[in-house]
């Protein structure tokens, strides 16, 4: 499997790599951790006629804490997530999720804005940053604009990222209290897309009530997307498992999944049921230990 | 433990010892096709069709002719001129090599792009523009069998339907009448999905056609070198190419498991490109060519039916089978068994009537199919029986292993003749079944299961008992395209004592450069250090019909053994010369002879084959040098019983093999490291077409998983921590009393998951479940029993 | 088009020039001639091309020559050194973790990146950490002991037995 020929250029700043992207139009794309570009290009589903290789660009690979936000650099490879120790000790979706996504080569290169900015429903950081209620940070030359992930995914392979920009830096409201997240997938097998996948996100009041929950979905829609009225039914209440049950059907019902060689819809509907009841559970659970 | 004859220096049968083949693949050394680089040259890609069904309307090579660095662009045309565009397959159909007017499945190959290098190549054949006009693909087995179906292939003279041959079995109305009277009969539909072998490596060649020496040095994955010549030469004799023209090279194979026996169209087009332009070709394939083009294995249709007591005395089976076999019968079994081995279907019991009949039909799929990691055939057998045996267990409320062991044929009891005509060798179906029964834990497994039943759990125990039938063949019933299936083997001992043996199979993996040394280190007490073993080159092996269906240790194995005794024997005349006794006075020991009762007197294997060169008794020929082919007197019948224990989630379906224990009985063992890393990777195998992988075609014809994106081969992840053990009932009639292994293992593993999947949900009200049983089908079956309620 | 590249191979320097298109597996292979690392698939599924880049296990199926530019790369040929065998090696081989010996350089790149962050790992870590590689001779079983007896030769600890466990 051969791509078709491109050019290549790999800037030292990210001033060039925006000024590349406006010179060479709407064919050029930018190459990030590369580990779901070069497999399409290879296979010819898509065809840039000019790559711009942005792994030269320092400074947009990072975890940090600050200002009450986790801020990860968009270049950040998911091998980094994986083991960053802020991550391990608070943000635990990011173990569960890292562990699922193909395999520990491809989390060597791959990177968290590129899974982003990739923009399949398939992927599955957009159910982890709805989760966690993230923003994006997009730059272009106008300079920089932060958008919010519920209006970050704007069809199959379509985001807020316009042409002319790049993606720089995921902005997370940091864990605090009794916070808790969890993340998983049903797969054919390790490393496959999901099925159907699920991302929750708590956070557990003093008098044991949610005060803070999100929770997204992972391909069981034509866009990555959040389960609004599950979180409607669990902020405020008391997280018993009437309401963690209702929650997971709402789930169940408000995706829109279709049928493929992974399952059928019904058969999707149930898996979102099942594991929103699972990773609420789990999410509580770490909640508690927390704080 | 496993007693060893010979001492560990010499590392005859029995030992463990370390691969001899591995210095050169743990250090980047192997030499596999795409690693062969040629002077000039030129390389090829495959224009494939995106249609499953069509006519061929025009192909315009125009735009990629212009690409610099295309050579050519050959199509079916081109190759009707040389009268090369059809060629036969091993079961005497007739295969296109390139279409002159009709393609018959998706991904066939429609044109060739010959370029300087594998990346114009590509160009080039994004830039040929092939017209089609698509036409209804047929690719329901059944409805091929319709009599209002179109014809798939008017191109075979007098074809007024898709029916391929009809083979039958048994004493059909002994059978029925068992059937009509029985207290209890279980019958089942069930498929054997299309699959496909995926080793890592894709097939691929190297033509090269030298024009000055009219001579042709063909590099290509084959596990049949010997065979693949004969083939070339049948074919292409008329272009000038005749056999002593040809020399076959299997350079090392990164994996065969059947799907490298076949000639693929792609070798036949290499070939007539180098011949043509006089330029080396070189031609590998991609994974998604790999897994959309070249043959598949399996895709049995069975509808299978057990009679017998109520108290659990199995009586008669009758198995009656639609093959599908895609737009050509593109098997490669021997001539005269169309189904393969599958009349091994009868299984490890003890029963006295069985019919089993076959029809094969064309549909609009790729030709096959082949033996994956099976003797032909049997995997679908013993899929059919085992699944039978516990449905009946479960009908008349017998345990799956008490049933087993009441039905076994006893170990008494062989040679035992089959109501399908095999006359199994040896077995002891008993003993196996109960050590897998004891390590595994069998009893406290079956209280646990009760214990998690009443909390809600889903747990599952399968067991199969299988009899495999391995080690084609006997000359009078087998043969390929009329070559009896006979094996070879020639060692030359050097005046120094040390070897080389040369032989007609080919490795793919199986550790030949190990085992084979071993066997002649057993019967010649030279250090199997010192023993080299070659295979794949034509030109300097002795002929053999090469390595497939477990078939190398039962043949060429012998004949390694056959030939060692030949130089024995003439080591033992050279001996009692250099000693001055008579042969009758002497007695062997492995590495030496010596004289009875003078154990001091000896000469070793060393001295006397030295002596063979320097000093040999007068009148007797110099050297040290035997060949043997082997033809043997029976196949062999390798055993196993296999327990799997699953635990299935009750709410997502997931099924994880919590253990699994395989106890296979393949005869005397020559490395046991190696039969146990056979039976590992066979296992893996087996786990893989029972929950995952399976080739999917939707109603247009177009395959919906033809890349390891969406064909699941297991990783180790899903590959369980196997537990392997053995019993030992060696062949009586085989030179060591070895069986083969290869196989066993992907034969049996399959039956014993399904029956545990199936054992954890029976009390759901589930009987059966198609392979590959994956958590969503899972789903569908207890939802449509009512399990998940009506709000799932 | 094409450019110029300059990547260290198992520790010499090799300038090539390249089209931006062309993947690194194929540069070194047929550019460098080191044909250790192997193709098995074409959807970064089956690791066959692992390498390690800078010490990253990578499929150098998917990573284009270009961006190996400026790079330190180890194939399968640099494993090997004057003192002998790398202790994977050994262990592949001690342990019968292979059989037609496709597989085994990927997968032995992969095992060496996996053990230098997780010296200790059990037995669900190895098998985790070789999802990214497919093997379809062995089975795993030999593969998972070849790596812990790996591991035990890096630390100097006791060696596990090599003996294959067949009751």
């Amino acid at each position: 499997m051969i791509a078709e020929n491109f050019n290549y250029d790999a800037p030292s700043t990210l001033e060039e790599a925006i000024a590349l992207l406006h010179q060479y139009g709407d064919d050029a794309k930018i190459l990030a951790g590369g580990h779901s570009l070069v497999p399409m290009m290879k296979l010819r589903f898509a065809s840039p006629t000019h790559l711009i290789d942005i792994n030269n660009i320092p400074g947009l690979s990072y975890i940090k804490e600050e200002d009450g936000l986790l801020k990860i650099g968009a270049m950040t490879k998911e091998v980094e997530v994986e083991e960053s120790e802020i991550i391990k000790n608070k943000y635990h979706i990011f173990g569960d999720a890292t562990k699922l996504i193909a395999d520990p080569q491809v989390r060597n290169f791959g990177t968290l804005g590129g899974n982003l900015a990739h923009g399949d429903a398939a992927n599955d950081h957009p159910a982890v940053m709805f989760a966690l209620g993230a923003s994006v940070e997009i730059t272009g030359n106008q300079g920089k604009r932060t958008v919010p992930i519920d209006e970050f995914f704007h069809g199959f392979y379509m985001t807020a990222v316009q042409h002319g920009e790049v993606l720089t830096e995921i902005q997370i409201p940091a864990a605090s209290g009794n916070y808790g997240s969890a993340y998983h997938k049903a797969e054919r097998k390790v490393g496959d897309y999901a099925t159907a996948g699920v991302a929750a996100m708590v956070q557990i009041g003093a008098d044991g009530r949610c005060t803070k929950v999100g929770i997204g979905l992972t391909n069981v829609n034509s866009v990555p997307m959040r389960a609004s009225r599950s979180e409607e039914a669990l902020l405020g209440s008391d997280l018993s498992e009437a309401v963690i049950n209702q929650a997971a059907q709402y789930a169940s019902e408000d995706c829109n999944p279709s049928a493929d060689l992974r399952g059928d819809e019904d058969y999707k509907r149930h898996l979102v049921k099942v594991i929103t009841k699972r990773m609420l559970n789990l999410a509580i659970s770490r909640a508690k230990n927390q704080g | 433990m496993i007693k060893c004859k010979t001492s560990k220096e010499i590392g005859g049968m029995g030992h463990s010892k370390k691969r001899k083949e591995d210095a050169r693949f743990i250090q980047g050394k192997g030499n596999y096709v795409d690693d062969i680089k040629l002077p000039g040259m030129l390389y090829m890609d495959i224009v494939r069709s995106p249609y499953a069904y069509a006519k061929i309307k025009s192909i315009d090579a125009t735009k990629a002719l212009e690409i610099p660095g295309v050579i050519a662009v050959v199509t079916g045309k081109d190759l009707e001129k040389y009268n090369l565009h059809w060629m036969p397959t091993l079961m005497s159909d007739t295969q296109m090599v390139l279409p002159t007017d009709t393609v018959m499945y998706q991904s066939q190959e429609v044109a060739a792009v010959i370029a300087t290098d594998r990346y114009v190549a590509r160009d080039g054949k994004e830039a040929v523009v092939v017209d089609y006009e698509p036409m209804k693909p047929l690719m329901d087995p059944f409805k091929a069998m319709d009599e209002e179906a179109p014809v798939l292939r008017p191109d075979k003279e007098g074809k007024t339907d898709n029916h391929i041959w009809h083979w039958e079995v048994g004493d059909k109305e002994k059978t029925a009448d068992i059937f009509n009277s029985a207290d209890v009969v279980v019958k089942q539909q069930m498929h054997i999905p299309r699959i496909h072998v995926a080793s890592i490596e894709t097939c691929g060649c190297v033509a090269a056609y030298d024009k000055v020496e009219n001579h042709l040095t063909m590099y290509m994955t084959t596990q049949a070198p010997h065979a693949i010549r004969t083939v070339i030469a049948l074919v292409a004799g008329h272009v000038g190419l005749t056999e002593e023209k040809i020399r076959v090279i299997s350079p090392d194979i990164g994996g065969g498991f059947g799907g490298k026996v076949p000639v693929y169209p792609g070798y036949v087009i290499a070939i007539a490109v180098s011949f043509l332009t006089g330029a080396p070709i070189k031609w590998i394939e991609d994974r998604s060519e790999n897994l959309q083009a070249d043959s598949f294995a399996r895709d049995y249709h069975i509808t299978a039916e057990m009679a017998g007591t109520s108290d659990g005395k199995i009586q008669a089976t009758r198995f009656k089978v639609l093959a599908d076999h895609g737009y050509t019968d593109a098997s490669a079994n021997p001539s005269k068994f169309p189904t393969g081995l599958f009349s091994i279907g009868t299984g490890s019991y003890d029963y006295g009537a069985a019919y089993m009949e076959a029809d094969a039909v064309y549909t609009n799929k790729p030709p096959g199919g082949v033996a994956y990691r099976c003797s032909f055939r049997v995997t679908e057998a013993v899929h059919a029986i085992e699944r039978m045996t516990d449905m009946f267990a479960k009908k008349v409320g017998k345990d799956p292993a008490q049933l087993r062991m009441e039905n076994f044929i006893k170990k008494e009891q062989f040679p035992w003749a089959s109501p399908t005509g095999w006359s199994y060798d040896s077995g002891d179906y008993h003993a196996g079944l109960k050590l897998a029964m004891d390590t595994v834990g069998y009893d406290e497994l079956r209280k646990e299961q009760l214990e998690l039943r009443k909390e809600g759990k889903l747990m599952g125990i399968g067991i199969s008992t299988f009899t495999e039938v391995v080690g084609a063949g006997p000359a009078k019933d087998f043969d390929i395209l009329g070559i009896k299936m006979f094996d070879s083997a020639e060692i030359r001992v050097h005046p120094t004592g040390k070897a080389i043996a040369r032989f007609g199979t080919k490795s793919q993996g199986q550790g030949h450069e190990t085992t084979y040394a071993q066997i002649i280190a057993e019967e010649l007490g030279i250090p199997m250090e010192h023993i080299q073993i070659e295979e794949g080159d034509t030109d300097t092996a002795p002929y053999g019909l090469g390595t497939y269906a477990s078939r190398s240790t039962p043949t060429a194995g012998a004949a390694a053994a056959m030939a060692a005794r030949k130089l024995r024997d003439k080591a033992k005349k050279i001996a009692a010369h250099l000693m001055e006794v008579s042969e009758q006075d002497l007695e062997w020991e492995p590495g030496k002879f010596f004289v009875k009762g003078a154990p001091e007197k000896s000469k070793t294997i060393q001295e006397i084959v030295f002596a063979a060169y320097t000093n040999h008794p007068e009148g007797m020929e110099g050297g040290f040098e035997a060949t043997h082919y082997y033809d043997p007197p029976n196949l062999t019948f390798p055993s196993g019983a296999y327990i799997c224990i699953v635990d299935v989630d009750p709410d997502t379906c997931d099924i994880k093999v919590r253990r699994f224990v395989a106890i296979d009985d393949c005869g005397n063992i020559i490395n046991p490291m190696i039969v146990q890393g056979q039976v590992h990777g066979g296992l893996t195998q087996g786990i893989a077409p029972a929950m995952y992988e399976e080739l999917i075609y939707d109603e247009a014809g177009n395959i919906l998983n033809g890349t390891f994106m969406d064909y699941l081969v297991p990783t180790a992840v899903e590959s369980p921590s196997w537990e392997t053990g053995h019993t030992v009932t060696p062949a009586p009639h085989h030179p060591i009393g070895a069986k083969g292994v290869g196989e066993s293992p992907t034969v049996g593993a399959p039956p014993a998951i399904v029956n545990a999947i199936v054992d954890a949900v029976h009390h759901l009200g589930i009987d059966h479940l198609e392979i590959p049983v994956t958590p969503f089908k899972l789903y569908k079956a207890l939802k449509a029993k009512g399990y998940f309620g009506d709000n799932a | 088009m094409k450019k110029n590249i300059t990547f260290k191979v198992n520790g010499t320097e090799h300038s090539v020039e390249v089209e931006p298109r062309e993947l690194l597996i194929h540069v070194i292979r047929e550019k460098i001639s080191m044909t250790g690392s192997h193709i098995g698939c074409d959807t970064s599924s089956c690791g066959a091309c692992t390498i390690l880049v800078d010490g990253k296990s990578a499929k150098s199926c998917t990573l284009l020559a270009v961006q190996a530019n400026g790079k330190e790369i180890t194939t399968v040929e640099g494993l090997a050194t004057a003192e002998g065998l790398h202790p994977i090696q050994e262990g592949f081989h001690l342990n019968h973790a292979l059989h037609c010996g496709f597989c085994t350089p990927g997968m032995m790149m992969r095992a060496i990146e996996m053990l230098e962050k997780n010296p200790n790992p059990t037995e669900e870590e190895i098998r985790w950490g070789i999802a990214g590689n497919l093997c379809r001779c062995t089975g795993y079983n030999n593969i998972v002991k070849a790596i812990q007896w790996a591991s035990a030769k890096m630390q100097d600890k006791e060696l596990p037995s090599t003996e294959p466990e067949f009751v």
